[in-house]
């Protein structure tokens, strides 16, 4: 069901991002990764609210189950958050003529967020499974979360000393209806598939964890 | 194609690609856990007809 | 007012333990000097003031890594953090104890890296000091928080620079914009933002990461 809606909204979505709306007025049709790249991004940030609430679940509670699910969503956020980097980095090139742009703050918010969610795994490799684990593990994506408004209000900061903004493009940012519906429908289809792949992905790891257990419980 | 079309194109396609690389690294792991279950089946077969005890007529438990 | 009493003899007992080994210390001094030397050859010739700043941040950032990487070294040797875990008081005093000790170890070697720093490249100014010091705290409760993570895993001082690197950019940020900026007052601000920020974050959240 939720990946049907995902494929749905998409599919519309995509050909209304490559047929339907207009050019934008300045930047012409390079405009139209921002149907893309803006949704993933959001849905990103989507996914690791998601795992903080799931890690804030699990220190609550101590139920663990939430655990997985936390793990899953910092899973799938840091696979958006990939995808995010790759084509807003598509989108420098088309806009500046060079693949990485430090002046662009969602990109560098998204990189320190790539550092920091990476560290996650490698947090979660180097300990051995079980409760300890998981509340290190909810820990940290709870701080992941506080760290996104933190870290932008730094790059906003560091902008004007270190890399002084020279492209000051005359980008709208109101957007026309046309544009806000083809956006609404793409960015609605992104969290769709997000969504898909979460539930496609914790279903798989729980899977694997029952048939462990079956393994064990048979030998 | 404009070079601004081939851009928006790839990236575009990058997604499209990422996605559909997670549906083959998710379809091998289904079959592998196909094959799991199976192996399981097996096992558990073979250890009910191991055990010589009959096993007791199961009550259907309301609720 | 135990709960202070608890913290105040936990920091004592890290400062005195440091006192009496001296491990920790003089090797961040020792650290930090270095780094700076090393920085010297680093920068080319026509290199800026500013970039001498920059990298003056740099090197206390792996001064902090190298101090906490010791923060639960002797802890875990000795399993007196599986004792203090079963101790009745409130585990969040190993937190802020803990806490406490690491900014003066990381004063101590500030008080030498900033004279070097003097020394060997540009003038330090009050607002570079207030903004050291209070980077210190930010390094010390975050970086205490995640190496107690660390020093429950397998790959112990491998981990705990992943963790640290990324969450203190805002603090290095901070930090080069109080040294260089028009607006130092700014950037202080948001250093004591995100010490208030992370020291309760990191202070509530200390019990999980150390029990079961």
């Amino acid at each position: 069901m939720l990946a049907a809606a995902a494929a749905g909204l998409l599919l519309v979505g995509i050909a209304l991002a490559f047929y339907w709306v207009p050019n934008a007025p300045i930047e012409g049709f390079r405009q139209r990764i921002f149907y893309i790249h803006v949704p993933i991004a959001l849905t990103a940030y989507a996914c690791f609210f998601w795992a903080a609430w799931k890690a804030l679940r699990l220190l609550w509670t101590r139920d663990q189950s939430y655990d997985l699910e936390s793990y899953t969503a910092v899973h799938i956020g840091v696979i958006f958050g990939i995808l995010t980097l790759v084509t807003g980095s598509i989108w420098a090139r088309t806009s500046w003529n060079t693949w990485w742009a430090w002046e662009e703050r969602q990109l560098v918010l998204f990189l320190v967020l790539f550092l920091f969610y990476s560290a996650y795994f490698m947090l979660r490799f180097s300990v051995d499974p079980g409760p300890r684990r998981a509340s290190m593990s909810a820990v940290y994506a709870l701080f992941g979360v506080v760290l996104i408004p933190v870290s932008f209000l730094a790059i906003r900061l560091a902008e004007g000393l270190i890399h002084p903004v020279v492209f000051d493009e005359e980008v709208n940012t109101r957007l026309t209806a046309s544009q806000f519906l083809t956006f609404i429908v793409c960015f609605a289809g992104m969290l769709a598939l997000a969504a898909s792949l979460y539930v496609n992905e914790l279903t798989g790891k729980r899977v694997d964890e029952r048939l462990r257990e079956l393994r064990e419980a048979l030998s | 194609m404009t070079t601004a079309e081939k851009y928006v194109t790839a990236a575009y396609l990058v997604v499209l690609a990422v996605v559909l690389a997670y549906l083959v690294i998710y379809a091998f792991k289904l079959s592998r856990l196909d094959r799991e279950t199976s192996e399981l089946l097996e096992l558990a077969r073979r250890r009910k007809e191991a055990s010589p005890e009959p096993e007791p007529e199961r009550e259907e438990v309301a609720g | 007012m135990s709960y202070l009493a608890d913290v105040g003899t936990l920091a004592a007992k890290d400062l005195r333990l440091e006192l009496r080994s001296r491990d920790t210390v003089p090797a961040m001094l020792l650290f930090v000097v270095s780094t700076l030397v090393v920085f010297n050859f680093a920068l080319p010739v026509g290199a800026s003031a500013e970039a001498a700043y920059g990298l003056l941040w740099a090197a206390l950032v792996f001064t902090a890594i190298l101090g906490l990487t010791r923060a639960f070294a002797a802890e875990r040797e000795q399993r007196v953090l599986d004792g203090l875990v079963l101790a009745p008081s409130d585990r969040s005093a190993i937190w802020l104890g803990k806490t406490i000790a690491v900014v003066v170890f990381l004063a101590l070697a500030e008080a030498v890296a900033l004279p070097a720093f003097a020394l060997f490249f540009e003038p330090v100014s009050w607002e570079l000091v207030a903004a050291v010091a209070l980077a210190s705290v930010g390094f010390a409760a975050v970086g205490t928080l995640l190496a107690a993570m660390a020093a429950a895993s397998r790959a112990r001082e491998l981990l705990l620079p992943l963790l640290f690197l990324p969450l203190v950019i805002p603090i290095v940020v901070g930090g080069v914009g109080a040294s260089i900026g028009d607006d130092p007052g700014r950037y202080l601000g948001f250093l004591a933002l995100y010490d208030l920020i992370f020291a309760i974050l990191s202070w509530a959240s200390f019990e999980y990461v150390v029990t079961e």
